[in-house]
């Protein structure tokens, strides 16, 4: 299981850099997504998978007295994964923005030179 | 979308979605759910409602530009954190009632928070999704 | 000890915003709100930062779970002179943006984003979990993407795109080091981490650790070789923007870097000398920026790539000297890096441009004006006995003592660079003459009002005020410093108040 998480995050980290590098603007939203994705596995996969035992406390106990899944990790996730919403929301409406004003998808075009500075 | 099953079919599920988002936001202290759940779910329903009529005909649905829920919802759950401070104790300490409200069961700070982000969160998105669909047009 | 009063700084910018977007579309209720939620957030910053001075460090546990378990918010003299400085900026700019930002900027909700932006600076310096810390960033640049790309012309959006995603890049690497951190000692918590840490027997895993920290504080705070979104976005956004971003967004990587650098990777020599061979490179690649620039704000943007250098050299060096002369430096280029942008933005109202080919003759048409701004000028250069001097003498004591030679010679290039920048930028902007026939050269601070002037000019007087302090009173600002020092250099005193430890001594 944890090898094909590590397979897995390796791949989407890959991705992510390899689409940032690209010069479309488009792919640079899709490697932002990707990158923030293999970001939360990691997360998830060095907090430690444990299978089948939730975190929750039995009605009868006061302390865990079997082993539990840490909920840690995934609270981590779920706020990463809000922030990303937001960040990414917020990406898609600055791009489509820039797509308008410039009208090219390239971000070689995005050079205003410095004579035009006021 | 000119789909007259779709048409119909939101028509009938945007009361259902909303009373599901309801009940996933009342049961989210103790089970999966809650407010950010909740909000998603209220504004998918909206989001349904906008592709198969109009933007313009959701917005004169909600009364309100989703844009008003934002600073309700966030004075809501900020005022839930700050309540405790008043009485000197740490910021977001829960707070209960003693005695269990019928259907929705005991009810504490940490609802009033719910509410809050369930609140802004159907405002943000709802807010994102119209300006770039309105955009687009 | 426990304290309510450690989370008021951002509470106040929290409700304050919460207000303002009750306000959206009534602009001249806006601009009071905003002006009155500063200078009570400026109160209460003051109330923390003296109560921390005389008590000691102040933590509170929230919704009352026992650190390590809970989120913990510190204040000890480090976070709550941040929280001070921080509050000094946010009234001044405050008070500028009544007048310098357009109305058409505040309907689209610059007051808000600006003091939700100022809350999770506060955040930032408070918190004592790093996985909030993460939390606080990304409020921060939330807000900052909104303020930098508001209203925006082609420039302006330019300029946003490439800040957009280095940031977010800087994000994703902060979050993989939370990830491993969490990994290896299942904890978020500052002080417990370390505790856990500092017993770490792996140092090689400790300080790959380190890197991706490293990487994504020194994105954030432009450290050489990632420094270069800052430049191209920097002279986009109106002067008010930018002033807020020069002044204190790079400055809060920094205070990052010294947190997370101090308290959890206590630098060994590898660490140590890659922040130093860091810092030489990007007091070395600002300088050579700023001085072929020709435009007033993107010159600045180079000298704080500069400037970044000579603390995060001081941190490097990790020596008592080093860390106060670095920390000075902080203090001081906080309020510089801010009041210096406002002046910028002061120059293109009474000239309508920032191209110095440009402009000429304020000297001789404003004098008073020209003096106050030579005062900050100066400043920054650090001519003595202004502030930028002193913190340069504990650097270049501390170079010398620990033989980092390159660091110095990096230090006196950058210094005589500045100084060389600035007096290119006295001669061409205020003792040369208006150059005849520009197209488009107009003065808009004439035609308005004495109040309206006064909003412009106020907030810089403010500042420059508090930078004269900083150097006159030099003393004072060395007694914090070394404080601050002192706590920096033994952690027991922040640990224990965090996990609440009785340890007898």
């Amino acid at each position: 299981m944890e090898l094909v998480f590590v397979i897995l995050i390796g791949v989407l980290y890959a991705g992510g850099i390899f689409m940032l590098l690209r010069r479309s603007m488009v792919r640079l939203l899709i490697g932002i997504a990707l990158l923030g994705n293999g970001a939360n596995l990691l997360i998830f996969l060095l907090g430690g998978i444990t299978k089948g035992k939730p975190p929750v406390i039995g009605d009868a106990a006061r302390v865990f007295t079997d082993i539990y899944a840490d909920p840690i990790p995934q609270a981590l996730i779920l706020t990463a994964i809000v922030i990303s919403f937001g960040l990414q929301a917020f990406a898609i409406v600055l791009l489509k923005r820039v797509y308008v004003l410039v009208n090219s998808d390239d971000l070689d075009d995005l050079n205003t030179p410095e004579e035009e500075d006021i | 979308m000119k789909s007259t099953i779709l048409k119909t079919a939101s028509s009938y599920l945007l009361p259902i979605l909303l009373l599901f988002s309801i009940f996933i936001l009342l049961r989210g202290h103790y089970l999966p759910g809650g407010g950010f759940v909740g909000g998603l779910i209220a504004s998918i329903a909206f989001v349904l409602h906008s592709f198969t009529h109009d933007t313009e005909a959701t917005l004169q649905l909600l009364r309100i530009h989703p844009r008003a829920l934002i600073p309700v919802g966030l004075g809501v759950s900020a005022l839930s954190m700050f309540v405790p401070f008043l009485g000197g104790l740490p910021v977001m300490t829960g707070l209960w009632f003693d005695e269990p409200v019928p259907v929705i069961g005991l009810i504490g700070s940490a609802l009033v928070f719910d509410l809050g982000v369930y609140l802004v969160v159907i405002g943000v998105v709802l807010t994102v999704l119209f300006t770039i669909s309105q955009y687009s047009e | 000890m426990t304290s309510n009063a450690v989370v008021l700084p951002f509470i106040v910018h929290l409700f304050t915003a919460i207000l303002l977007l009750f306000f959206w579309r009534k602009t001249v209720a806006q601009r009071i709100i905003s002006v009155m939620g500063s200078t009570l957030a400026l109160t209460v910053a003051i109330g923390l930062f003296s109560s921390v001075w005389n008590d000691g460090i102040l933590t509170m546990q929230a919704a009352g779970w026992a650190a390590p378990f809970g989120i913990s918010f510190v204040a000890d003299v480090f976070s709550s002179s941040m929280v001070l400085l921080t509050s000094f900026s946010g009234l001044a700019v405050a008070v500028y943006s009544a007048t310098g930002i357009s109305r058409g900027r505040m309907l689209f909700g610059y007051f808000p984003m600006f003091h939700f932006l100022l809350m999770g600076l506060n955040g930032a310096y408070l918190t004592g979990d790093i996985f909030n810390l993460y939390v606080w960033f990304e409020v921060i640049i939330i807000a900052s993407f909104v303020l930098m790309s508001l209203g925006g012309r082609k420039a302006q959006i330019e300029g946003s795109v490439k800040y957009m995603a280095m940031n977010i890049l800087a994000s994703t690497f902060f979050l993989t080091g939370i990830g491993i951190l969490y990994g290896i000692t299942g904890s978020l918590n500052i002080a417990d981490l370390s505790l856990k840490v500092g017993a770490m027997e792996n140092r090689k895993l400790v300080d790959m650790t380190a890197i991706f920290f490293i990487v994504g504080f020194g994105i954030k705070s432009a450290v050489f070789p990632l420094y270069f979104w800052l430049p191209s976005s920097y002279h986009t956004p109106p002067s008010a923007v930018a002033a807020i971003f020069g002044g204190l967004l790079t400055k809060v990587g920094i205070y990052a870097l010294f947190r997370i650098f101090t308290l959890i990777f206590v630098p060994d020599d590898f660490l140590s000398n890659l922040l130093i061979v860091l810092a030489v490179l990007t007091v070395l690649t600002g300088t050579f920026g700023a001085v072929i620039k020709n435009n007033i704000r993107r010159l600045l943007s180079y000298l704080i790539v500069c400037h970044i250098g000579f603390m995060v050299g001081g941190l490097g060096m990790y020596s008592e000297v080093a860390l106060a002369g670095a920390l000075f430096y902080l203090f001081h280029d906080m309020m510089v890096k801010t009041n210096i942008f406002l002046i910028a933005g002061l120059i293109r109202k009474l000239r309508g441009t920032m191209n110095m080919d440009k402009i000429g003759g304020l000297y001789a048409e404003y004098p008073l004006l020209s003096l106050l701004m030579a005062v900050v000028l100066f400043s920054l250069v650090g001519i003595p006995p202004l502030s930028g001097f002193w913190p340069k003498i504990y650097l270049f004591e501390a170079g010398f003592m620990d033989h980092h030679y390159a660091l110095v010679a990096a230090i006196i290039i950058g210094s005589f660079a500045t100084l060389y920048v600035i007096a290119k930028m006295w001669a061409k902007v205020f003792w040369k003459s208006q150059p005849e026939g520009i197209a488009g050269v107009e003065d808009g601070f004439r035609p308005m009002s004495n109040f309206r002037r006064s909003l412009l000019v106020g907030p810089i007087v403010f500042l420059a005020a508090i930078t004269l302090f900083i150097g006159l009173g030099a003393e004072h600002i060395v007694t914090v410093v070394n404080h601050i020092v002192r706590e920096m250099k033994d952690t027991s005193p922040y640990i224990q108040a965090v996990l609440e430890m009785h340890v007898s001594p």
